[in-house]
């Protein structure tokens, strides 16, 4: 049953080599062919068409991203020149106002004093007016006794 | 009885018979060319298969053989070198998927169970001829691979750091056919062997572990193989400088 045979025999053995070996050397070689065109070559294209899509796509999002840094940081500057633009508008505009309030109430001062000034004037005009009427009153009331007493008489 | 029978059909060993066919003059062996008959075939319908419909997302097979084709390009690239790994991928390639299927066809399909009237079908690679044949190919591709790459200068490999390699460098011609060829034949047919003996002696349980380990030979000596079939070439397209 366990027939060991190894080198002896003259047909068969282990080692016997004949016309088997250059006949698979020669299907080897087809088979190499014959993969290449069914599985390295169509499976390559694809891989390979693979990873250029992708490098591709790392290179264009990396493009795209220092793109976004550059104008994140232009927007950046463009925000701080904003700002200190808003601000010194702002500023003007404060002292713009302080100047146009403190205007305002120098007139309303000026006018007030006037409108006190002439009314005072009036008061003064009017209460000599009174005193002279008074005045007169008095000398007709005094002329009015003096000639009572003098009719008494 | 019956048992007795059964085991005698199932176990016996039959090494270093065959079966013969004969075309004219010449005598081939026929159980060799029938297995890989039948395992290139089922490796090309597979292939066929997974690249009927290939789409940039890979689905089902695809990803099997893009895995695939990505293990035979890194190994083709690190042994070669990025120069000329291009041109050499499918043959490395080819002979990786070769004596893989032939060695895990030869563990895993129960030959055993188809008669033939001499000798008995197995893996491919445990006959002599085959693994002959393929270190053959292999020496020729390296000795083309250096020659087209570099003309005559790939001679200066024999001098390379001195004149004193030369005698060794030849030797080296002639050693590495016999060490790759003998390497495959050798693990290959002793794997066959320890399961068919422990199943001849112990026809249960016992040769499960060692086939096991013979599916893991069988898958490291295919990668061995194609390594040092590249190693071979990146050696001769190197450029010393």
């Amino acid at each position: 049953m366990l027939a060991f045979n190894f080198f002896g025999a003259t047909e068969g053995g282990l080692f016997d080599i004949n016309a088997t070996l250059p006949l698979m050397a020669i299907q080897v070689v087809a088979l190499t062919y014959i993969l290449n065109s069914l599985f390295f070559k169509p499976v390559g294209n694809v891989v390979e068409k693979r990873e250029k899509f992708v490098s591709n796509n790392i290179i264009e999002a990396k493009n795209k991203l220092s793109e976004v840094k550059k104008l994140e940081a232009d927007l950046m500057t463009q925000l701080q020149s904003a700002r200190s633009e808003a601000q010194r508008i702002v500023g003007e505009a404060e002292n713009e106002s302080d100047k146009l309030y403190k205007e305002a109430l120098e007139l309303a001062n000026n006018e007030a004093n006037a409108s006190k000034e002439k009314a005072r004037l009036e008061i003064e005009s009017q209460t000599s007016a009174a005193r002279d009427q008074l005045s007169k009153q008095a000398d007709d009331l005094s002329e009015l006794i003096v000639n009572r007493l003098i009719l008494e008489k | 009885m019956f048992f007795n029978s059964l085991l005698t059909n199932f176990a016996a060993l039959e090494v270093g018979q065959h079966l013969y066919w004969q075309i004219g003059n010449i005598r081939l062996h026929g159980q060799v060319f029938l297995t890989s008959w039948i395992l290139l075939g089922a490796l090309l319908v597979f292939i066929s298969l997974g690249t009927k419909k290939m789409g940039n997302d890979p689905k089902g097979l695809q990803n099997l053989l893009e895995f695939l084709w990505d293990y035979i390009r890194d190994l083709a690239r690190t042994q070669i070198g990025e120069k000329v790994y291009r041109d050499w991928m499918p043959f490395i390639g080819t002979l990786f998927l070769f004596v893989f299927v032939s060695n895990w066809g030869g563990a895993l399909i129960p030959w055993r169970l188809i008669k033939l009237p001499s000798g008995e079908l197995g893996a491919p690679t445990a006959d002599i001829n085959t693994t002959i044949a393929l270190a053959l190919l292999v020496s020729l591709s390296y000795f083309y691979a250096g020659l087209s790459n570099k003309g005559w200068r790939y001679f200066e490999y024999y001098v390379h750091p001195t004149p004193i390699m030369l005698p060794f460098k030849i030797l080296e011609d002639f050693t590495k056919p016999l060490s790759l060829s003998f390497r495959l034949f050798g693990n290959i047919l002793a794997d066959e062997l320890v399961v068919g003996v422990l199943v001849f002696l112990v026809p249960l349980i016992l040769p499960i572990p060692v086939m096991f380990l013979g599916l893991f030979t069988s898958a490291i000596q295919a990668l061995i193989f194609a390594t040092l079939a590249a190693y071979y070439i990146g050696e001769a397209v190197e450029e010393h400088h």
